[in-house]
C-alpha cells in the first residue's frame, strides 16, 4: 500500500479561510479518488498560514481492473443489428463477442471489455491540477502574467506518491518534492518523500507546526502558562484563538504589559481594541476579576532576545491604539447624548423607512404605549428610547460598532455622575487627565451634559442607562433577555417597529435569506414576552406599531430641530417625502400631497445654507428660486400646473395596491411569523410546539396565555378523558361535515330542548351547558387546567350519546336537532383550542 | 538559503529613505520624484495607478508626500499628521519573489528578522475613487502596520494584465519604529551628528499647525465648491479631448478639493456620497481612457 502527499505552498493565506480550505481540499481529493474507483486508508489534512497539505495512505499502486459488459442482439439477429452492436462495442468481428444463454430469450451476444487499472500516478496527475484550477476561495486573485487563480500567489506544489514525485504542471508551476519551512527560522528547502519525513523535517528543521489542532493547543497551553506564571488569568476567546492559529507557523506566546492608566477605559473597549486591531488576548487579575494591565500576543518567531523587542514593540502599538480609544472616550463623554441623538437624522435606517431619527421617534412613541403593560414609567421609557440609538454617532461606536448600546450606557451613567445623581468615586478627587489636558469641550457644553438627567433619581438614570444597553437584546436564542421594565419596553418597541416596518415595505425573510435578522428580532420579542410574562395582545400592538409608522408626521421633527441640523440637507428632506409618500400611499388613501409639498417649500425657504440651493437646483423640479413658502408654492403651481402632488406620487403609482386590505394581510402574516418563532422557541425548550396552531387558530395573541393554554392542552390530551374526548370531537365533526355537505347547509345554532327524545340527548346537552359555563369561568380566570377539567366531564355523556343515539334520525327535525347537539360539542371544545388543527 | 540578516540602523529619517531608494533602484525600479500635485496617497501618483493599466511592463519607486486634511491635529498628536510621506513601489508584472524582495528592503533599513515578528495579515485593498482593488496584506512588525502590500486586480474598473505588485511604506511610522521614537516630531530628519541637526518637528511642526487651522477653520468652502465644479468640468473636457493624463490631474485636484471641503465638516453623509461619486466618475473616466490608449499604442 502506498501513500500520497500533496502540499500547496503559497504566500500568506488569510487566517479565516484556512480551515475551510483544508477541508475543501480534503473532500475534493477523496471524492476524486473515489470517483476513479480508488479505495484509500487514513486521510491527514493540515493547514496553516502558507500551506494546505493532505496525505492519504492505504492507496493501491494502480486502480482496480474493471470488466465492462455490453449486451448485444440475439444470436441469429439480422446482420444490420449485429453490425450496429459491433460498432457500438468497438469490436471488429462477432467472434470477439461471447455468447450467453437465457432460459427465456435464448442465446445472445455479449461484448466483454476488460479495462485495465491505471497507475495511481496518472490518476493523481490528472486529478490535482483539476482540483487546483477549480478550487473555490472566498476571494481569489491572479498574479504576474499568469491566468491561474489562487487565494494568494501559489509558490510550490509538492506531490509525492509512494516516495516519488508525481509530475504535472499547472500554469507554468511544476510539481516537485521540495518544500520550504518558516521564512526566517528554517526556510530549507526540504526534500520530502512521505508524510513522516514531511512532518519531521518541517517540525524539527523548518520550525513549522503543521497541524491546526497542534498549534491551537500549543497556543492555548502557552497562553495559560505565561499568565499563570505572572499570577494572572487569560481571558479566553475562542474566535481569536482560531484566528491566531492561522497567523503563525511557529507560535510563540509572549506576555506584554501596558500602562495601567489605560484601565480607566471601559473593559469592553480595551478588550475590543486588543482583539480587533492587534489580535491580542486580554488578561485579568484573578483576585478582582478585572482586566490586568497586560496582554498576550502570539508571535511567529523564537526571537534571539527572548521576545523583549517584540513585547516592547507591541506595547507601543497598543498604547497608540488605546490613546485613540481614550481620545474617543473623552470626546464622547463630553458630548451630551441628546446632542448625539440629534445627529441620527443623517443616518438611514432603511431608505423606505426613514432615518434612525425617524425610527427613534416611532420607538419612543411605542415604548411609551407599551410601558404601562410592562410596569415601566412611560416617561422613562420614552426618554430611554430617545437616547437608545444616540451612541451610533459616538466616536467609539464608529470605531467599534460592536459596542453599540454598551457605550450609550456608559455615557448615560456619565451624565448621571456629572449631575451628581450617581455617586462617582473618581470625580471626588481630581478630574480625569483628558479633561485637564483640555479635550475639545467648552464649559457651556459641559453644563448641557446633564440634560436628560434633569430631576431624575439614581434608579431612573440607571434604568435609562441599562435600557440603552439592553434594548438590542436578545441577539439570539442564547443571549440574555432584558428583565427591567424600562429595558423591556424599549427592547420590544425597537423590535416591533423593525418588524412592522419591514412587513410594511414587504421585505420579509425568504428561505435562508434574512439580511435584516428579522427572525432574530421576532424570536427576541417572543423571548422577552415569555421570559418576563409580559401580557400583550400582539395583534393590537402590531396594529399600534403600524399606526405609529404611518402617522408620525415628519414636520414635527423639523420644527423640533434647529435649522442647521434638520435643514442643512434638502436632498435628505426629499427622501423623507418619498418615504412618507410611499407609506401614505400604501396604507392610507388620503391625499396629503399638498401638505408635504408645502413643507418642502418651507424647508427650502428656511434653509439659509447657500449650497442647499445647489442641491435644489439639481432636483428635477426647480423651486430654488423661491424665497418664501408662498412663492415656492406658487412656483410649483406655475411649473407643474394641475396637481403638484402628482409629481411626487408618480414614482409610487405602480406600487399602488388595495391599501386597507394590504395592511390587514401584512398584520396577519406578521402574526403567523411570530407563531413560527414561538414554535421554534418551544421546540428548543423541549416543550410541545405541535399544539400552537390549534391555540393560535382561536385568535389568541397573548403569547403568555398561548403557552399556558398549550401546556394545559398538552396535559389534557395525555389523559384518557382528553384522548377520548378528542376522538369524540372528531367523530362529531366528521358526521357534521358529511351531513353539511349532503344538505349543502351549515348546522349552526342551539338545539331545541323540547325535541329531545332520549335521556342521552338530554344528559349530554345539560353537560355541555354546565361544562361550557364552568370552562368559561375558568378561562376568564386564566385557569386552563380547570377549563380542561370542566370539558373532561363531557367525555362520559359524549360516549353515551354516540353509543345510544342515532344521529341521522328518520324525522328530519330530529336529525337536525341532533346535528345541532354535535355542533354544541364542537363549540364547547372550541373554547380551549381548535381541535380540528390537532394532529391525530 | 541561509538565515537573513539585517544591516545596521540608518542614521536618520532621510537615510532610511535613501536606503530604500538605493535598494529599489538596484531592483531595476525607475526612481521617480514625487508627483507635483496634492494627493491623499502614493498610489494615486499616475506612475502607479495609470501605469498599472495596459500591457507594458513597468517598475518604479518614489517618495510621495500625502495630504489628508481631516487627519491634521495641529501638531498636537504624536502619531497623526495631515501631511506625511509614503514610499511607493510598483513592479509590473510582480516578480515571483516579491515577498522576499520586500522583506529584504526591511532588512536594508535595519529591521532584524531574527528579533522582530514580521507578519502578513490579510488586508484587501481598495480605492473606490479610482475603481481599484487588489488582494494582499498589511505587513506587521511587532504588531505595528509598517506597509501595505497589494497585488492589483482591477484599476479604473478594468481587470489588469499583467498584475502589478504594489508596496506602500508609511515612512514616518516605519521610522518611528526603527528609531524607537514615540513622537513623530522627535524623529531625526537628518543625521543628528551633522552640522545642523534637524528633527522632523523642525521641518514640519509649524506646517502641521498652520495647515490644520486652514483645513478645519479657514478654508473657504464656497470658493472650494466653485473650484470643485471647475476641476470637474476641466477634467471632463480633457477626457472629451482624448487627453487622459491632464484629465486625471484634474480628477486628483477635484479629489483634494473635496477632501478640504469634507475636513471643514460642511458635508452631510448623503452629500458626501454624491461628491465621492463625482470624483470617482472623473478618475475612472481618465483611467479607462488611458488604458484604452495604452492598448492601442501597444498594438
Amino acid at each position: 500500500m502506498a501513500e500520497l502527499l500533496l502540499e500547496l505552498f503559497s504566500e500568506e493565506i488569510p487566517a479565516r479561510m484556512q480551515a475551510k480550505a483544508e477541508s475543501d481540499l480534503r473532500d475534493a481529493l477523496t471524492r476524486g479518488l473515489t470517483e476513479a474507483g480508488v479505495e484509500f486508508g487514513e486521510v491527514t489534512a493540515l493547514s496553516g498560514p502558507r500551506r494546505l497539505a493532505i496525505a492519504i495512505d492505504g492507496l493501491p499502486e494502480k486502480s482496480a481492473d474493471v470488466s465492462e459488459e455490453k449486451k448485444g442482439p440475439k444470436v441469429g439477429a439480422p446482420e444490420q443489428a449485429v453490425q450496429g452492436f459491433l460498432r457500438g462495442a468497438g469490436l471488429t468481428s462477432i467472434d470477439q463477442a461471447e455468447v450467453r444463454s437465457d432460459p427465456k430469450k435464448g442465446d445472445f451476444y455479449v461484448a466483454v471489455r476488460e479495462i485495465p487499472g491505471r497507475p495511481l500516478e496518472d490518476i493523481i496527475a490528472e486529478l490535482v491540477p483539476q482540483i487546483v484550477r477549480g478550487f473555490h476561495w472566498p476571494k481569489s486573485m491572479r498574479w504576474g502574467r499568469g491566468e491561474l487563480r489562487w487565494v494568494r500567489p501559489l509558490q510550490r506544489i509538492v506531490c509525492v506518491f509512494n516516495g516519488k514525485t508525481v509530475e504535472f504542471e499547472i500554469d507554468g508551476l511544476k510539481s516537485g518534492n521540495e518544500t520550504e519551512g518558516h521564512r526566517v527560522q528554517g526556510r530549507g528547502p526540504f526534500t520530502v518523500s512521505s508524510l513522516d519525513e514531511y512532518r519531521t523535517k518541517l517540525q524539527q528543521e523548518g520550525s513549522v507546526v503543521l497541524s491546526r489542532e497542534d498549534r491551537r493547543l500549543l497556543i492555548e497551553e502557552q497562553a495559560h502558562k505565561v499568565c499563570a506564571e505572572a499570577g494572572l488569568e487569560l481571558v479566553e476567546d475562542k474566535g481569536l484563538l482560531e484566528e491566531v492559529t492561522g497567523l503563525a507557523e511557529w507560535p510563540v506566546v509572549i506576555l506584554g504589559d501596558m500602562d495601567p492608566a489605560f484601565l480607566d477605559l471601559p473593559g469592553e473597549v480595551i478588550q475590543l481594541s486588543m482583539r480587533t486591531h492587534q489580535k491580542y488576548f486580554a488578561v485579568r487579575d484573578p483576585k478582582t476579576g478585572n482586566l490586568a494591565p497586560h496582554f498576550v500576543v502570539v508571535a511567529n518567531i523564537e526571537a534571539k532576545d527572548g521576545g523583549k523587542a517584540i513585547a516592547a514593540g507591541n506595547r507601543k502599538v497598543l498604547s497608540a491604539r488605546l490613546d485613540d480609544a481614550r481620545f474617543f472616550w473623552d470626546n464622547d463623554r463630553n458630548t451630551p447624548l441628546e446632542k448625539m441623538a440629534g445627529k441620527l437624522s443623517t443616518i438611514d435606517f432603511k431608505k423606505e423607512l426613514g432615518t434612525i431619527a425617524d425610527k427613534v421617534e416611532r420607538v419612543a412613541a411605542l415604548a411609551r404605549e407599551l410601558a404601562p403593560k410592562v410596569g415601566a414609567d412611560p416617561d422613562l421609557a420614552e426618554k430611554a428610547a430617545r437616547l437608545a440609538k444616540a451612541d451610533l454617532v459616538s466616536e467609539m461606536v464608529f470605531e467599534f460598532p460592536e459596542l453599540q448600546g454598551v457605550m450609550g450606557r456608559y455615557y448615560a451613567l456619565e451624565a448621571g455622575k456629572r449631575a451628581g445623581v450617581i455617586p462617582d468615586a473618581k470625580r471626588s478627587g481630581t478630574q480625569s487627565a483628558a479633561e485637564e489636558s483640555g479635550a475639545r469641550t467648552s464649559s457651556d457644553e459641559l453644563s448641557g451634559m446633564t440634560g436628560f438627567v434633569d430631576r431624575l433619581d439614581e434608579a431612573s438614570v440607571r434604568a435609562i442607562a441599562d435600557a440603552i444597553a439592553m434594548h438590542y437584546k436578545p441577539q439570539g436564542p442564547s443571549d440574555e433577555v432584558p428583565t427591567e421594565p424600562v429595558s423591556i419596553a424599549v427592547a420590544l418597541a425597537d423590535k416591533l417597529d423593525t418588524l412592522v416596518g419591514f412587513w410594511a415595505i414587504d421585505e420579509k425573510p425568504t428561505g435562508s435569506k434574512d439580511p435584516f435578522a428579522l427572525r432574530r428580532a421576532a424570536l427576541g420579542v417572543v423571548r422577552i414576552i415569555l421570559e418576563n410574562e409580559v401580557r400583550l395582545n400582539l395583534q393590537d400592538d402590531i396594529l399600534k406599531t403600524f399606526n405609529i409608522l404611518i402617522s408620525i408626521p415628519f414636520a414635527d421633527y423639523i420644527s423640533s430641530r434647529s435649522s442647521e441640523t434638520a435643514l442643512s440637507d434638502v436632498e435628505h428632506l426629499i427622501r423623507r417625502h418619498e418615504f412618507k409618500f410611499k407609506l401614505v400611499h400604501d396604507f392610507l388613501s388620503n391625499e396629503n400631497g399638498q401638505f408635504d409639498v408645502m413643507e418642502l417649500a418651507k424647508a427650502v425657504h428656511l434653509s439659509d445654507v447657500p449650497q442647499n440651493y445647489d442641491y435644489v437646483r439639481q432636483l428635477p423640479i426647480d423651486i430654488s428660486a423661491a424665497n418664501h413658502p408662498d412663492e415656492a408654492w406658487a412656483f410649483i403651481h406655475r411649473n407643474h400646473p394641475g396637481e403638484p402632488k402628482k409629481y411626487f406620487l408618480e414614482d409610487n403609482e405602480g406600487a399602488q395596491l388595495n391599501l386597507a386590505g394590504r395592511t390587514e394581510v401584512q398584520r396577519t402574516d406578521l402574526l403567523a411569523f411570530f407563531a413560527d418563532r414561538l414554535k421554534q422557541y418551544l421546540r428548543d425548550a423541549g416543550a410541545r410546539y405541535d399544539l400552537i396552531d390549534a391555540v393560535f387558530a382561536l385568535g389568541e395573541d397573548d403569547l403568555v396565555l398561548i403557552v399556558k393554554r398549550v401546556e394545559a392542552l398538552g396535559a389534557f390530551l395525555e389523559t384518557e378523558d382528553g384522548a377520548n374526548l378528542q376522538a369524540g370531537y372528531k367523530r362529531a365533526v366528521n358526521i357534521l361535515r358529511a351531513e353539511e355537505k349532503k344538505d349543502g347547509a351549515e348546522f349552526a345554532g342551539t338545539p331545541d330542548t323540547s325535541l329531545f327524545e332520549q335521556d342521552e340527548e338530554k344528559a349530554l346537552y345539560a353537560a355541555i351547558e354546565a361544562s361550557s359555563a364552568e370552562a368559561d369561568a375558568a378561562l376568564k380566570a386564566e385557569d386552563f387546567e380547570r377549563a380542561m377539567a370542566a370539558l373532561a366531564a363531557l367525555r362520559a355523556p359524549v360516549d353515551a350519546f354516540f353509543e345510544h343515539i342515532q344521529v341521522n334520525a328518520e324525522k328530519p327535525e330530529l336529525r337536525q336537532n341532533r346535528l345541532l347537539i354535535l355542533n354544541s360539542i364542537r363549540d364547547a371544545l372550541q373554547r380551549v383550542a381548535d381541535f380540528s388543527k390537532l394532529a391525530a | 538559503m541561509s538565515a537573513p540578516t539585517a544591516r545596521e540602523k540608518p542614521a536618520s529619517f532621510q537615510d532610511l529613505i535613501l536606503r530604500l531608494q538605493a535598494y529599489w533602484a538596484a531592483q531595476g525600479c525607475a526612481i521617480l520624484q514625487p508627483y507635483d500635485m496634492e494627493v491623499g496617497a502614493g498610489t494615486l501618483h499616475p506612475a502607479t495607478v495609470l501605469r498599472a493599466l495596459g500591457p507594458k511592463d513597468w517598475r518604479a519607486a518614489y517618495v510621495q508626500p500625502s495630504r489628508r486634511p481631516a487627519d491634521g491635529r495641529y501638531g498636537e498628536n504624536p502619531n497623526r499628521l495631515g501631511h506625511y510621506y509614503q514610499y511607493q513601489v510598483i513592479l509590473k508584472p510582480n516578480p515571483a519573489n516579491l515577498q522576499d524582495l520586500y522583506l529584504n528592503s526591511l532588512y536594508e533599513i535595519g529591521i532584524d528578522p531574527m528579533v522582530h515578528d514580521i507578519r502578513f495579515v490579510e488586508d484587501d485593498w481598495e480605492n473606490p475613487t479610482v475603481g481599484a482593488w487588489g488582494l494582499g496584506w498589511e505587513v506587521w512588525c511587532d504588531g505595528m502596520e509598517v506597509s501595505q502590500y497589494t497585488y492589483f486586480q482591477q484599476v479604473g474598473g478594468l481587470d489588469v494584465f499583467p498584475v502589478s505588485g504594489e508596496l506602500t511604506y508609511g515612512l514616518e511610522r516605519l521610522a518611528m519604529y526603527v528609531f524607537g521614537v514615540d513622537n513623530v516630531y522627535d524623529l531625526p530628519f537628518n543625521d543628528p551628528a551633522s552640522a545642523v541637526p534637524l528633527s522632523y518637528g523642525d521641518v514640519f511642526l509649524q506646517n502641521e499647525r498652520e495647515q490644520s487651522a486652514f483645513n478645519f477653520e479657514l478654508a473657504d468652502v464656497e470658493m472650494l465648491q466653485t473650484w470643485f465644479t471647475g476641476c470637474e468640468s476641466q477634467s471632463k473636457a480633457l477626457r472629451e479631448a482624448g487627453k487622459p493624463l491632464p484629465a486625471y490631474d484634474y480628477a486628483l485636484k477635484a479629489s483634494h478639493v473635496f477632501n478640504l471641503i469634507d475636513a471643514r465638516g460642511a458635508i452631510s453623509p448623503t452629500e458626501r456620497q454624491a461628491f465621492i461619486a463625482r470624483v470617482r466618475d472623473l478618475a475612472r473616466g481618465a483611467a479607462e481612457l488611458w488604458a484604452k490608449q495604452e492598448e492601442e499604442r501597444a498594438a
